[in-house]
């Protein structure tokens, strides 16, 4: 089904329970809901396989379609579109069990200037899966920045496998944060392959926050194909009793004068077990890449003042981590 | 005055050295008492005993905090009772806004008192509340952070590791002030320097030399003793030369003597 540009404020009566179910998801999540019904402002709501909301303005465009278990979304940027506020997306899914795949192919138009924010709400997850399969293609000259923060329950029977494909052309710039610091991340399986041409930008944040048998994979390859292409991976994660995080950071430069830099900070905590893998591949002469990481408990003398302050342990390890992960 | 201080005969090793020693000191209740002593005398490392630091378990001798014996308590024990530290060199934490930093230590939210605490430090609260108390803060702006964030919290005993250093002379008397303010609110105030200037913001003061106390009285008379380098404590002590620069120290001593009126 294709949908036409709407908008929650005029209609769909019959979705209205759902509505404002994951608005409230969305609101305890942190979420600002408001902001999901200013006309102004391009908005698209996906709650399991319903598409809620899909409202376009002049210059972005959604094109919508429900699966069986998920949507398929196009969002359509178009060239020299500099769009002032902050596009909203929000995909949630309000049962503990199901599946919800949603597979989402972004096109930035060549000059176009894009926020968006994605909001990705599972309160109640007992069993149950997110799967986004997105292409993103930033044309030559255009900006796209993409927010994408989790907000899970406390039960952590989730899984989450974000995996997407980026392209960005000449002079574009794509600067991206995941962020699963809210609830438990349950078992989170991170794949991004960001491709940059000549003099294009990439920027990618991933901050996640494991406790119990939370599973954290973070694999990021960043290949800076053209000349004086630039690009910086940070990876912020912390892990305590039982969990797991694996970062897994590859930056190829095969083009004169590109500069990539990979930053990667691990907390661990008790039982909990980090690692980091970071790959430099350079092909050519003139480019260079480097990297840093630390792994580690946290800093005693950050726990020594908190302790002072009259906090315990536990309440001062994780207002360090949240500060981190922030 | 009670004392709700009393350190006796503490002693501490560290890496093969003795770094305090036979140390004895009384705090009264509500004053501000300065501790001075020149760098490497060991005023840091009674901080960091007191206030229950990791590393800096006493070897001999009690600290007691208002009747209790609190030398084997923790950190975090001892800031229950209301002791607090705000570190020479604070630590810096990436992502915290300065405002929940100063809001920590409370009992439950105040954004008044976080307001006033850091105004009390002159951070204008619009322009520093959110900033993050990281490495985008100066050495003197983070000190101030850190002193507001002992005020915001009312505590009992407020021990001041150096809180004038680094921060630039215009300051001091903010310093000053704040302290003073501190004592007005019921806080006990150990104020460790190693500028005798300080000390016009004490009631009392002790002089520290060699990892020990050598002499407590009257703010003015610590600061004339001071002033002339701690002679009365090398004089007396006949110190055994342990610290490598001693020998420099006993010839500054020699100097001033020499050039005293």
């Amino acid at each position: 089904m294709s949908l036409p540009t709407s908008h929650a404020l005029g209609g769909a009566p019959g979705w209205t329970r759902e509505f404002e179910a994951i608005l409230e998801a969305y609101r305890q999540g942190g979420g600002d809901s408001n902001a999901l019904q200013v006309p102004d402002v391009a908005t698209l709501i996906v709650s399991a396989n319903q598409v809620l909301v899909a409202h376009g303005i002049e210059g972005v465009t959604f094109d919508a379609q429900e699966l069986p278990h998920g949507v398929k979304a196009c969002i359509v940027v178009a060239p020299h579109a500099h769009i002032a506020r902050t596009v909203h997306l929000c995909f949630g899914m309000l049962p503990a069990e199901g599946l919800q795949e949603i597979i989402a192919d972004y096109e930035i138009g060549a000059g176009a200037h894009v926020e968006f924010l994605a909001h990705c709400t599972f309160p109640n997850a007992t069993r149950l899966e997110h799967r986004m399969e997105a292409r993103m293609h930033v044309g030559a000259g255009a900006t796209m920045k993409y927010d994408e923060a989790h907000f899970h329950g406390p039960h952590g029977g989730i899984v989450v496998r974000p995996r997407a494909q980026v392209t960005v052309d000449e002079g574009g710039q794509f600067i991206t944060t995941f962020s699963l610091t809210h609830g438990r991340a349950g078992v989170l399986e991170l794949d991004y392959t960001i491709d940059v041409a000549a003099r294009g930008v990439a920027e990618m944040t991933t901050k996640a926050y494991g406790i119990e048998q939370d599973a954290i994979t973070v694999r990021e390859l960043i290949r800076l194909n053209g000349a004086g292409a630039r690009s910086l991976a940070k990876t912020r994660a912390a892990v305590r009793d039982e969990a797991t995080s694996q970062v897994f950071t590859t930056t190829e430069a095969s083009a004169p004068d590109a500069r990539g830099h990979m930053d990667c900070t691990e907390i661990v905590r008790g039982q909990a077990e980090a690692r980091n893998t970071p790959v430099v591949l350079v092909r050519d002469d003139r480019a260079q890449v480097t990297h840093e990481a630390a792994i580690g408990t946290v800093n005693h003398k950050e726990l020594e003042t908190l302790l002072a302050r009259g906090l315990d342990e536990d309440a001062a390890v994780d207002v360090i981590i949240r500060g981190m992960l922030r | 005055m009670t004392d709700i201080l009393q350190v006796e005969n503490l002693g501490l090793h560290r890496e093969g050295r003795d770094i305090l020693r036979h140390l004895n000191l009384a705090v009264r209740a509500g004053e501000v008492h300065g501790l001075l002593g020149l760098n490497g005398s060991g005023k840091s490392s009674l901080a960091y005993t007191l206030m229950g630091c990791a590393g800096y378990t006493p070897d001999v001798g009690h600290i007691v905090f208002d009747g209790r014996d609190i030398t084997t308590l923790g950190i975090r024990e001892r800031a229950r009772l209301g002791i607090t530290l705000a570190w020479q060199e604070p630590a810096r934490f990436e992502g915290l806004p300065v405002a929940q930093y100063v809001q920590l230590g409370l009992p439950s939210p105040d954004r008044e008192r976080v307001r006033a605490a850091l105004e009390a430090v002159a951070l204008p609260p619009n322009v520093y509340a959110r900033r993050a108390v990281d490495h985008t803060l100066s050495g003197g702006e983070r000190k101030r952070v850190e002193l507001a964030a002992v005020f915001a919290m009312r505590p009992r005993l407020a021990i001041l590791d150096e809180p004038d250093s680094g921060i630039d002379a215009l300051s001091l008397a903010d310093i000053g002030a704040l302290i003073r303010r501190m004592a007005g609110e019921g806080t006990t105030v150990l104020l460790i320097t190693h500028r005798d200037e300080m000390t016009g913001a004490a009631d009392r003061a002790s002089l520290m030399c060699q990892g020990t106390v050598v002499w407590s009285g009257a703010p003015a008379e610590a600061r004339q003793y001071y002033s002339t380098r701690c002679r009365p404590h090398i004089d007396a002590l006949g110190v055994q030369p342990w610290d490598e620069k001693l020998p420099e120290v006993r010839a500054a001593f020699a100097s001033d003597r020499s050039t005293a009126p």
